[in-house]
């Protein structure tokens, strides 16, 4: 029997336009704690969704080596039968449904044709125990917590005999007990010879159980270390994390005149009542006029929740703190609110809660001030034309007519649109929520060089972005979040890719 | 042959659109010609008109609620109830029809507005708050008139609204004169639009049809218009029928695009969770939209009533599904965010036309449900298909 349990072999993977993984390789030994780390978008979750056979077999290129045979998986329920079971971050447990029925959904046991559900709570018991969960097993799921449900997860599992199990961000939704507890948990099991990969953001989980580690970067296999043989130390990781120079993308701004604190958020909080819990932890933090802040955090940290609990809260989280513009304290309860308060938001998800697609680029630029063309709630159709083929020129959207249909447009393009709406509710304050993602380089420069310009002319600017060169490149202020905190505040000078990374993964 | 090609690719881009109005064209070429003249003669398109107003003011209304993703399955019964509430005003009360019509168009309103607070605020879906109007204002409609059965409605005025017609300029002459007058009128006032919308489109350097073709569009339609203004002219002219629906059609077509109110309809039926975002308060557009919706169901229920002269215990039977139908087939988006007044309005004449013909033909009311049925399937089809291929 090979040492290793798992190999995967140069496994690349494209997406349109993107390479996602390029020839990556991954050695997972029998009976271990395997951590994968790396930064957003660094195709970790690419991986574990091959090997899991999310992206089926002949999708990606390599080869997947598992108990000694090549597999060639074409469906989740293929690498479940060998015994490989994911648990995602988003949990997959149905709400309405108790935890015996949950734990056995999808490979029920039978007798005869139909389920037999005694022998179903019998065993579903069984692996509660297992995992150390006291609960009854005819408990709605609902009605349990997070930390819970994550355990139930793991139950799930292990009633479909697992071999080897991945965990992605199991401790990203929650508290340090519970972490610690499941984290005890994958201890145990690696005693009854499981064997775990695990995703994590949190490094100081990371060398606290692993036994081996891999470090993926831009889809790019890094480094593996074995902890076993020499203490890895979480400088080192960060440094393979992040160990890439910042090119020359950025534009510089000669003159740069920040002036007085424009905006200014204190002790905010916020809890979502959908998840039950406390998403934002008292944050202060404030920009000046003329000031691009950046906002740095690892995926989940609470960032876009910021963004939106600012701007009008329309996700209807319970609130608490002050938002204060030019030392005045304002009363923000809706989006109309904020909008009138001279506050703009520019979504990172522009097709979902951004744009409509299906109308064209000139209703989607007037959209947000409608208001300003308006007269008696008719809306004047010639100056909304001459605004919006103004915005198209100056922001250089490329397409035939403004009356293209937005869902027609690149990505680039569709953020051009994006900002154009933003700009033209005449704001103060610009939150650029992950403004250049999914955008070419060339875009990107163009959207860069605009946000210069807008500092210029005075306006603020919030950028929140998961990619650390471009916080490093565009922001004179940088703020770390973390788990809903708010954790550092690097000046431009200070700041460096490892700095950011020490602090957001605490 | 620039020409052919323009109008080749002009079908090709506005296939959904265009091809409604061809179908339109085409059902009333081969009744005319099954029918040996009798479907197109001046009387039945008069009445096919009249028989089909309270339909085509249902429609209106449920363009918009289908345009925000919603749905009002009510409106039969509200129709049904406030026309009886209408006829029991008058009859009961003796209060005069200029204020029996408001108060009825208020109540409606009203009802509308509760469907629209159960739906927006308490976020209960449409179709269960609506499946319970449709059960509540049945059972509301027998229990108001089942003492009296059916309510003969002797007031006038009150029944020209469904079966009058306007009077004429002139009297004794063959031809209702007023009529011709108000068709040319139409027709002078879509040209003038028309060359203005064209005129400005080319100062901004949007895109515009080429000479030739704007002039065939524009003698295309004014053909249309004058045709059946011509027709109705050698009958007994315009009914208040299809006064009150023009006024309607015109009112609501303006509203959705010309107004901010009609734009954020639009905004909220496209992307709501984008409409939010952009500060539109969806909210009060979902009330808004119920409120419309259950008003025209008020005058959905006057037209009817007076059209009867009379208010039955069963009136307000299947109306809704008749407005849903002629509004998919009209080109509103099963997805929602798409959709025009005036498509649904063709979308309400396609099905009256195709019912007037089959009744004309003598096809039995079971094979008509059939063949609206597929009618309308094969609308909803083409209008996914022709989406899917313009992504």
């Amino acid at each position: 029997m090979s040492e290793y349990i798992l190999e995967m072999l140069n496994i690349t993977k494209t997406f349109p336009g993107v390479k996602a993984l390029d020839s990556v390789n991954l050695r997972v030994k029998r009976g271990e704690i395997h951590c994968l780390v790396g930064e957003n978008g660094s195709g970790k979750s690419t991986l574990m969704k091959i090997l899991s056979g999310v992206y089926p077999y002949g999708e990606y290129s390599g080869d997947i080596i598992y108990d000694g045979k090549i597999q060639k998986f074409s469906r989740i329920s293929d690498s479940e039968k060998v015994g490989i079971v994911t648990i995602y971050q988003e949990l997959a447990l149905i709400p309405e449904l108790t935890v015996y029925e949950n734990v056995y959904l999808g490979h029920e046991i039978l007798k005869g044709k139909t389920i037999d559900w005694n022998e179903t709570i019998v065993q579903a018991d069984k692996m509660l125990k297992k995992v150390g969960l006291d609960v009854n097993p005819s408990v709605k799921i609902k009605d349990l917590g997070v930390g819970k449900q994550q355990l139930v997860e793991i139950a799930k599992a292990l009633s479909k005999n697992v071999k080897l199990l991945i965990l992605d961000e199991p401790t990203a939704a929650l508290n340090e007990i519970e972490s610690e507890n499941l984290l005890n948990l994958i201890t145990e099991l690696k005693k009854e010879g499981v064997t775990s990969i695990l995703i994590s953001h949190k490094l100081k989980e990371v060398t606290a159980v692993a036994d081996t580690i891999t470090v993926l970067r831009d889809g790019k296999f890094i480094s593996t270390m074995d902890v076993e043989s020499e203490p890895v130390l979480e400088g080192k990781i960060i440094k393979h994390m992040v160990g890439r120079e910042i090119d020359d993308i950025y534009p510089k701004r000669p003159n740069k005149n920040i002036g007085e604190v424009f905006f200014e958020v204190a002790n905010w909080s916020a809890y979502d009542y959908n998840l039950g819990r406390q998403i934002l932890k008292n944050i202060d933090f404030n920009v000046r006029k003329g000031e691009i802040v950046g906002i740095a955090g690892l995926m989940g940290a609470g960032r876009t929740e910021l963004a939106l609990s600012i701007f009008g809260n329309s996700k209807g989280y319970k609130v608490e703190g002050d938002l204060i513009i030019e030392g005045k304290k304002v009363n923000v309860k809706t989006v109309k609110d904020a909008i009138e308060a001279g506050i703009a938001y520019v979504t990172e998800d522009r097709k979902g809660n951004g744009l409509i697609l299906i109308d064209d680029i000139k209703s989607n630029i007037t959209l947000a001030n409608l208001k300003d063309l308006s007269k008696n709630g008719v809306v004047n159709s010639h100056e909304e034309i001459k605004i919006a083929n103004e915005y198209k020129a100056s922001l250089n959207i490329k397409a035939p007519s403004i009356e293209q249909k937005v869902g027609n447009l690149s990505g680039g393009n569709q953020q051009k649109v994006s900002l154009a709406k933003w700009l033209f509710a005449k704001p103060n304050l610009l939150i650029l929520d992950e403004p250049t993602r999914g955008i070419d380089v060339g875009a990107k420069y163009e959207i860069y060089t605009l946000m210069n310009k807008l500092v210029e002319q005075g306006m603020s600017i919030i950028m929140i972005s998961s990619e650390l060169p471009e916080v490093l490149g565009m922001s004179d202020r940088i703020y770390v979040m973390a788990d809903g905190k708010f954790v550092g505040e690097l000046s431009q000078e200070e700041a460096t890719q490892e700095k950011i990374m020490q602090l957001a993964t605490y | 042959m620039e020409l052919l090609k323009e109008a080749k690719q002009l079908i090709k881009q506005n296939l959904r659109e265009y091809g409604m109005y061809i179908a339109l064209v085409v059902i009333m070429i081969i009744f005319s010609i099954t029918t040996g003249g009798l479907f197109n003669s001046s009387r039945n398109i008069s009445n096919l008109i009249n028989q089909n107003g309270y339909i085509a003011v249902l429609t209106v209304g449920m363009t918009l609620v289908l345009i925000i993703c919603n749905i009002d399955l009510s409106v039969g019964y509200v129709a049904g109830f406030l026309g009886a509430v209408a006829a029991i005003l008058l009859t009961k009360t003796g209060l005069p029809v200029y204020v029996v019509i408001p108060v009825v168009l208020l109540m409606g309103i009203l009802i509308g507005l509760f469907n629209g607070i159960l739906v927006g605020k308490l976020k209960i879906p449409a179709f269960v708050v609506t499946l319970a109007g449709m059960m509540i204002f049945r059972g509301a409609l027998i229990l108001i008139t089942e003492g009296t059965g059916t309510i003969i409605i002797p007031n006038k005025t009150f029944n020209a609204i469904g079966t009058g017609f306007i009077p004429d300029i002139v009297q004794g002459s063959d031809i209702h004169i007023l009529t011709l007058i108000l068709g040319g009128l139409a027709i002078l006032f879509y040209i003038w639009t028309q060359v203005k919308t064209r005129r400005n489109n080319i100062k901004y350097n949007l895109q515009v049809l080429s000479l030739p073709m704007f002039i065939i569009k524009l003698v295309f339609i004014s053909i249309i218009i004058g045709y059946v203004t011509w027709i109705l002219a050698n009958y007994n002219g315009l009914s208040w029928t299809t006064v009150v629906v023009a006024i309607v059609v015109a009112t609501y077509h303006f509203i959705t695009n010309k107004t901010q109110l009609g734009r954020h309809i639009y905004a909220v039926g496209g992307n709501i969770e984008a409409a939010k975002l952009s500060g539109i308060n969806v909210k009060k557009i979902t009330y808004i939209v119920f409120a419309s919706m259950s008003m025209l169901a008020a005058l959905a229920g006057i037209l009817y009533t007076a059209r009867l002269q009379s208010a039955s215990t069963i009136a307000g039977n299947g109306f809704e599904l008749d407005a849903i139908a002629a509004a998919y087939v009209g080109g509103v988006s099963a997805a929602g965010g798409v959709g025009k007044v005036t498509g649904s309005i063709i979308g309400a004449l396609v099905i009256a036309s195709l019912t007037s013909g089959m009744n004309l033909m003598g096809v039995g009311a079971h094979y008509q449900y059939i063949i609206k049925g597929i009618v309308l399937v094969i609308a909803v089809a083409f209008d996914v298909i022709t989406r899917k291929k313009s992504k």
